[in-house]
């Protein structure tokens, strides 16, 4: 009986997840082809989105990689841009104290943007059964599978892609396409134009610095223009 | 710092800030600043690269119409404005890009 309300959670969690994986895959594919474009070995880019797993921040990680940023200003800016995960985390963790350590590292590394969505949609429905932390490990471990296997094709896509086309471009359109639909409010567009403006202005910082500074300023701007209005 | 330790640095960050709260902070509540902050994140960073990208593809600073990144970058954030669409903006940004090329005889 246990084992399965069990199996039935964990397939549910499958089962919400999988219409997520249609706007997952296009990124998985262009960061294993981006990577490689920004001479990442196929090892890894492979290895990254086990290790890092999270989309945003490894598109940037391999584009700053191919621009030559130093390390320590690579990781700061993927520490930032996943930082939101922390609200995730706060959020899930009521839901997951009575689970052992084991569960609770396993499902934290499973904590994606799109595994946390049907996921706390799911504990926030009603109902107390207590192995909804299988419909977790469901949602988390289909989207775990996707992003390695669209990975996987993209590095092969990538690596069949002459040297002279335009591929690295794509990175910055890429990103256009993610921040223009993301403007919503006088506060986003002014965080994006100011730090915009100030990565321009600062670009010839050692270490590319000028872009942590760009992004600091333009979420205090945000910030600033947000607490204005209100 | 080669690539292999930046990646597993990354990894341990990324998995540390998931972990944050689930194991150890359970009981801290989060800043409403920071949580407000954070939805600025993303557009920040990304408008911090992508604008030096766009000016300055070779390096040096070229805020001209003979910059054919520049003029298709405008182009994709035309098409993303408009039809909020990844592939779309991508495509349309390369066919820009490919289309200023030739246009200027680069």
């Amino acid at each position: 009986m246990i084992a399965k309300t069990r199996k039935l959670e964990f397939w549910s969690g499958v089962r919400d997840e999988a219409p997520i994986l249609l706007g997952v895959v296009p990124f998985g594919l262009l960061f294993g082809a981006l990577a490689i474009s920004a001479h990442i070995s196929i090892p890894a880019a492979q290895a990254m989105s086990a290790i890092i797993f999270a989309g945003a921040s490894q598109l940037i990680a391999a584009q700053l990689v191919g621009a030559g940023t130093s390390g320590l200003v690579i990781l700061m800016v993927v520490f930032v841009v996943n930082l939101r995960h922390a609200l995730y985390s706060a959020s899930v963790a009521p839901h997951v104290r009575h689970l052992g350590t084991a569960w609770r590292l396993l499902l934290s590394y499973l904590l994606t943007d799109e595994a946390y969505a049907v996921t706390i949609t799911h504990y926030n429905r009603a109902g107390d059964s207590p192995d909804r932390h299988w419909y977790f490990l469901g949602a988390g471990l289909t989207l775990w599978s996707a992003w390695q296997a669209s990975t996987a094709v993209g590095i092969f896509i990538g690596a069949q892609i002459p040297a002279n086309w335009p591929l690295s471009f794509v990175l910055p359109l890429t990103f256009i396409a993610l921040v223009v639909p993301s403007l919503k409010d006088r506060a986003g567009v002014a965080a994006a134009l100011v730090a915009g403006m100030i990565g321009l202005l600062a670009t010839n910082f050692p270490y590319k610095t000028g872009l942590l500074l760009a992004a600091l300023i333009g979420i205090v701007t945000g910030l600033l223009i947000e607490g204005w209005r209100k | 710092m080669n690539i292999w330790s930046i990646m597993l640095i990354a990894g341990l960050l990324t998995f540390g800030t998931r972990l944050s709260f689930i194991l150890l902070l359970d009981r801290i509540k989060v800043p409403d600043w920071f949580r407000r902050g954070l939805r600025f994140v993303p557009v920040a960073v990304l408008s911090a690269i992508i604008l030096p990208d766009l000016t300055s593809p070779n390096g040096t600073l070229l805020l001209s119409w003979r910059n054919p990144q520049l003029l298709a970058g405008l182009v994709a954030v035309l098409v993303a404005w408009k039809t909020k669409n990844v592939i779309l903006t991508i495509l349309a940004g390369l066919a820009a890009l490919v289309v200023f090329q030739l246009a200027l005889g680069l």
